[in-house]
């Protein structure tokens, strides 16, 4: 049995690497497992694939395709 | 007595019971903001966009909307338009809100506006549905042009983020509230509460304002001082202050006063 392919994703500036068919859902539960509420509401969190950005609906229909660059932002103290 | 209330400000299509706009960095913890942000009296608050931590919470997304104050995501920390055209997205996304101050500055030490990347950004975000209000230079003419393009307000700063330094150019800004058809928030440099009482006078619609409060030695307490000194400075700029002249002129009339010169 060959091992599940890899892909290597750059989030948030560093390199994951991580299996193939990984959704930004399971990158986001990765990074911030509070990021989504119970009702599967992202509270004051953003996700942008390859400088688009991913709405929350599409999250768990979005895979990373090898070299993605994620970027995964929330609302901070500022300005 | 509707006199002395301050009417509400007006942008795009909200309309705002205060004039103060409050920034949320710098404050030393969460609940000193929170206190400093019901002080202040605010309805429009900034966040910044920033790369998620590990194990962090959403703090100020959550005190924001507890307290039940508009979110006004920036993107603080852009140098290029393409930079914060993303950050705007991100945020509408995150935030629930087309709203942005937008900032795109042009590097880290003056952290000054850079006007090309600011039009460029400005230009891409009204197209793209955004209300933008723009963080500007104390430029009358950029100031007309962001107007032009389609922003909903204009944010031209007193003195550079974070100094402290009061407006430097008071004419340039009371031209550009003069001929501005969208609102005027003096935003950055305000260092005390004179310094915001002194933008509402020169004609400028509302003040945004972070560091003088949030590292203020009492920060609750130069809240209150600032919703004050804006409600007291917009209430002077509609009152018509007397002109300035050169000599004394008395306000009791002489006629009648005792003159003991008059003996002899």
């Amino acid at each position: 049995m060959s091992p599940r392919p890899i892909i290597s994703v750059r989030v948030n500036g560093d390199v994951h690497r991580l299996d193939a068919g990984t959704t930004v859902t399971d990158v986001v539960a990765t990074v911030r497992p509070a990021a989504v509420d119970d009702s599967g509401r992202a509270r004051g969190v953003a996700v942008a694939v390859d400088e688009q950005v991913v709405p929350r609906p599409q999250w768990d229909a979005t895979t990373l395709d090898d070299g993605a660059v994620v970027e995964i932002v929330s609302a901070t103290p500022g300005g | 007595m509707t006199t002395t209330r301050t009417a509400p400000l007006r942008i795009a299509d909200r309309e705002l019971g205060s004039r103060l706009v409050m920034g949320t960095g710098g404050a030393p913890s969460l609940l000193d903001l929170e206190r400093a942000l019901v002080a202040s009296g605010t309805e429009l608050t900034t966040v910044a966009m920033r790369r998620v931590q590990a194990g962090g919470e959403e703090g100020v997304w959550a005190l924001l909307e507890r307290l039940g104050i508009h979110p006004l995501p920036n993107t603080a920390g852009c140098f290029t338009a393409r930079e914060a055209v993303l950050t705007a997205h991100l945020a509408r996304e995150a935030c629930g809100t087309d709203w942005v101050k937008l900032e795109v500055v042009a590097d880290d030490t003056t952290l000054l506006p850079d006007p090309i990347e600011l039009v460029s950004a400005a230009e891409r975000l009204v197209a793209d549905g955004f209300v933008v209000l723009a963080y500007t230079n104390d430029d009358p003419v950029l100031a007309r042009r962001l107007e032009d393009l389609g922003c909903a307000a204009v944010m031209p700063l007193g003195a550079p983020i974070g100094s402290g330094l009061g407006i430097l150019n008071p004419r340039n800004i009371a031209a550009i509230a003069a001929r501005a058809d969208v609102p005027v928030v003096l935003d950055a440099g305000i260092g005390t509460a004179s310094d915001a009482a002194l933008a509402m006078e020169l004609g400028c619609d509302a003040v945004l304002l972070a560091t003088a409060v949030t590292r203020a030695a009492d920060p609750e307490r130069m809240a209150h001082a600032m919703r004050l000194a804006v409600e007291a400075g917009h209430a002077a700029a509609g009152a018509g202050r007397i002109p300035r002249r050169d000599h004394a002129l008395a306000s009791t009339s002489p006629d009648g006063r005792v003159d003991l010169d008059l003996a002899l």
